[in-house]
């Protein structure tokens, strides 16, 4: 993975509502050139696929990014975009590839997207073709449509208890390009735009996007939040002029904890990095984790400048369930989907493998008479260890 | 003086619920929904009204907002019976009467109708009633322009009124002619479009409806009989009419309500008339000050104007309303003067509300003054919620205490505009300074004298002696 960070962001003093911290990220100057808008839908959309495949969804809201050429003012662009963009008059609505259907050009300078959608489809996308190798193990299905179809829930942030308010009370920093979402101090999302005006105008659709099943649990838990209070050593000031220091050093402080503990599991190193779509020294792509089990897993896209600093990120932290049939497909897939190859590396033998698989909710894949051979097999185990301690 | 618990127990309720009263009026706040707010509110009645009944009618006295007052008076009188021996009760009575004297007439006929609605009915009750109109200088302007509500107040208490006043309120079509000037006109009102013009504007605009006047027209000759606040209402509104007639004298315009007037402009209009609203404003703080201007010393104010003075949909920027007439009545109280706004910004005519609150930063750059002495006294006006970072201010205070001024050189005092429903206060900066509740501008000085209290080495004794003294003063000045 390309070492994507948040260098170029300045971590602010964060602000706690119930159970929600919010971590404000400062530029000291925007990121030039590029600029997001915010679109609302009122109705479902339907997205032509190209194949005669229709895709149809209810999306409240989808970002526009304009860009230029040359060194204009970047600010101008807000209004433009609004007044030809109807589907009637706009350029014909065509997805560039069918993988790439979430970001479409709508026009030589604007690109629309749909916030999260494409870090979802990543992973949605994991291994979606299925078994490479016809092993004897895999059902006809499997082989032929292979994980389609494919679903995962997520939550809607207006159902995150106490999210909703946390916004709300929210005071946007003078030159704040984003935030980082915490719900009882667990990374729930981080949002960065390269304009504060982005940013003041689309903090608000923050309510409007996905969060993960453990992070709306955490919601409904409410821990309440304090501690992370200023601390001052007051032996160690003298001078008016000592507590100004020992003030600015706390808050030194303060954002390399968050940086390094608290936002520290953001990025993995070990995941992967798809670049999606280039948009004149800009490069949109997205991020998935190595789904490593116990841990934070993240995923997300990012827009990124030539020099590789972030100019647009939005993440999603996965549920435990995701986490875990993310981990089982890589694993698999790792060692060309052979059950009794990938059992060891998951410390388990190939019955143990087909049970996990089902249980995860792929039981589909398998064909039927290998998993019933091996439920009978885990039955009569079981049975066997229950008479020994008897 | 022997302090036990209780003591101090007792002076923190009666502070706490001071703050309260000035505070709080049941309507959102920036943090808070106002349901939350009134359910705090009425715990806090009920229990100062359950433990401290004397001390709860003396904060009448003090400057609690119209809405507490009304409910103070309301829960006295519904729990009349538990007022206690002779003189107790006439002293509560004294203390009601010159508040609802001191509260506008429609607030004291919604609290009639509220006991009423309550069925309280005592003898006190009446008496009070009975005193209060009796008491009124102009009887019939009242009963014209809250015809309903004194009809109400009338049939409630069974007040016998003179015959012509009876049959204006209960049967106004029995009679063809009023000997009262008022009453007749509003007769004649109902069929003859001059004679509203003579009518209170709130009655009159009644009757334009009714005789389908023009808005424009209308405004244009009723303005003369327009109050000070009806025509700062309708200024707007006016303009849109283009009735230009109606223009308020901003001269005369208490501070926090011009305050308030000057937030509510757009900016472009705030800068074309800077002229005009600047010299309204500093009359307005010269006028409030009085003889006590330039006695302050060395004054340096940390004023909030983040995010958060937003206020409420109901309280629309009233927290930095009240910043921004602190703003200025220090100005004039002070010899030198150092205004510091949260987030930086140092032309206090084209304020708004923006960015996060570094209380703790702008109390260092109070404080922190390098070669020059630090100020003789530091006033924060702020709601409380220190967020960047969270806790500096009362970091900032506490080491300044305990480290850089242990003999209290500089005079520190924390003015709150907003109640903290959750935690039955306003939110304090730190246990070593002061806070207390404020609601308007005007009443700075003595909340600043309020604020001793607050530091916690007062007693009990001395809040009744200071309560005593206030009620004292109110009740004989009424």
């Amino acid at each position: 993975m390309p070492s994507l960070s948040l260098a170029g962001l300045a971590t602010g003093p964060a602000q706690a509502w119930g159970s929600v911290r919010l971590v404000p990220l400062l530029r000291d100057e925007p990121v030039p050139h590029l600029r997001l808008h915010r679109r609302v839908y009122r109705d479902p959309s339907i997205v032509e696929v190209g194949d005669g495949t229709v895709y149809t969804s209810f999306i409240p809201h989808a970002f526009v990014a304009t860009w230029q050429d040359g060194d204009g003012p970047a600010a101008s662009y807000g209004t433009r975009l609004l007044d030809k963009d109807d589907a009637g008059t706009g350029p014909a609505r065509m997805p560039i590839r069918v993988r790439r259907r979430m970001a479409r050009r709508v026009a030589r300078d604007r690109l629309r997207f749909l916030p999260l959608h494409l870090a979802v489809e990543g992973y949605l996308a994991l291994h979606f073709g299925g078994p490479e190798i016809a092993w004897e193990e895999w059902s006809r299905r499997a082989l032929d449509r292979g994980l389609s179809p494919r679903c995962e829930e997520s939550y809607l942030g207006l159902h995150v208890q106490g999210l909703e308010d946390a916004l709300g009370v929210f005071e946007i920093h003078p030159g704040q390009c984003g935030v980082m979402i915490y719900v009882a101090d667990a990374l729930a999302g981080a949002f960065v735009v390269p304009h504060p005006d982005d940013y003041r105008a689309l903090h608000a659709t923050l309510v409007e996007d996905l969060y993960g099943e453990r992070i709306y649990q955490y919601g409904l838990l409410r821990p309440p939040l304090d501690g992370m209070l200023v601390r001052i050593d007051d032996t160690r000031v003298r001078t008016p002029r000592d507590l100004r220091a020992e003030a600015a050093r706390f808050q030194a402080e303060w954002a390399r904890f968050h940086d390094e503990v608290m936002a520290g599991g953001l990025f993995d190193p070990d995941g992967t990095y798809q670049e999606v779509q280039y948009l004149n020294g800009f490069t949109l792509g997205r991020f998935l984790p190595s789904f490593a089990l116990r841990r934070e897993n993240h995923i997300g896209e990012a827009v990124t400048d030539g020099e590789g600093r972030i100019a647009y990120l939005k993440s999603f932290r996965l549920s435990d369930g995701q986490v875990h049939r993310g981990h089982l497909l890589t694993r698999l897939a790792a060692h060309g989907w052979r059950l009794a190859d990938a059992a060891p590396a998951l410390g388990t033998d190939a019955a143990g493998l087909a049970l996990r698989l089902e249980r995860s909710g792929f039981g589909y894949l398998l064909r039927q008479d290998v998993l019933d051979h091996y439920r009978a097999q885990a039955r009569a185990r079981s049975q066997a260890r229950a008479r020994a301690r008897r | 003086m022997s302090e036990t618990m209780a003591d101090l127990v007792a002076c923190e309720d009666v502070l706490m619920f001071v703050n309260a009263a000035i505070t709080s009026t049941g309507q959102e706040e920036f943090h808070d929904g106002g349901g939350g707010q009134r359910l705090s509110l009425a715990f806090l009645h009920a229990y100062m009204l359950a433990n401290y009944r004397e001390l709860y009618a003396a904060v009448l006295a003090l400057d609690v907002n119209d809405h507490n007052a009304a409910m103070i008076v309301r829960n006295l009188l519904v729990h009349a019976a538990d007022a206690g021996g002779p003189d107790r009760r006439r002293a509560e009575g004294r203390l009601i009467a010159a508040r609802l004297e001191a509260l506008p007439p429609q607030r004291v006929l919604r609290l009639f109708r509220d006991l009423r609605r309550a069925g309280v009915n005592n003898r006190r009750t009446r008496a009070i009633l009975r005193d209060w109109m009796a008491a009124r200088p102009d009887p019939a302007f009242v009963s014209v322009k809250y015809r309903g509500a004194v009809r109400d107040a009338v049939r409630h208490a069974h007040l016998r009124v003179d015959p012509e006043l009876g049959d204006f309120l209960f049967a106004p079509r029995a009679r063809t002619s009023f000997p009262t000037p008022m009453f007749e006109t509003w007769r004649r009102a109902h069929y003859e479009q001059a004679a509203l013009y003579e009518l209170p504007y709130t009655v009159a605009e009644g009757f334009a409806a009714k005789h389908r006047i023009p808005r424009q027209v209308f405004l244009e000759r009723i303005e003369p009989r327009m109050t000070r606040l009806e025509r700062l209402r309708l200024q707007a509104n006016a303009g849109e009419h283009k009735a230009g007639s109606v223009r308020t004298d901003l001269s005369a315009m208490p501070l926090t309500r011009l305050a308030s007037y000057v937030l509510a402009l757009p900016l472009d209009e705030r800068a074309e008339r800077r002229e005009e609203l600047t010299t309204a404003l500093r009359a307005a703080a010269r006028r409030t000050a009085g003889s006590a201007a330039g006695r302050w010393g060395r004054v340096t104010a940390v004023l909030d104007d983040s995010y958060s003075t937003t206020g409420s949909g109901q309280k629309r920027r009233r927290p930095l309303a009240v910043a921004l007439a602190c703003h200025h009545l220090l100005r004039v109280l002070a010899t030198r003067y150092t205004p510091l706004w949260c987030s930086g910004r140092s032309d206090a005519l084209l304020l708004y509300p923006y960015g996060p609150t570094p209380l703790g930063e702008r109390i260092l750059d109070a404080l922190d003054t390098g070669a020059d002495p630090p100020p003789d006294r530091l006033v924060i006006v702020s709601d409380g919620w220190d967020n960047a970072p969270p806790g500096l201010a009362a970091e900032v205070l506490r080491v300044w205490r305990a480290r850089l001024d242990p003999d209290r050189r500089v005079a520190i005092t924390h003015l709150n505009p907003v109640y903290d429903a959750g935690g039955y206060d306003v939110r304090r900066l730190a246990p070593t300074v002061p806070t207390v509740g404020i609601r308007d501008a005007e009443d700075l000085p003595t909340l600043v004298e309020l604020a001793r209290f607050a530091e916690g080495r007062a007693g009990i004794e001395d809040v009744r002696a200071y309560l005593g003294e206030r009620v004292a003063r109110f009740t004989g000045g009424a």
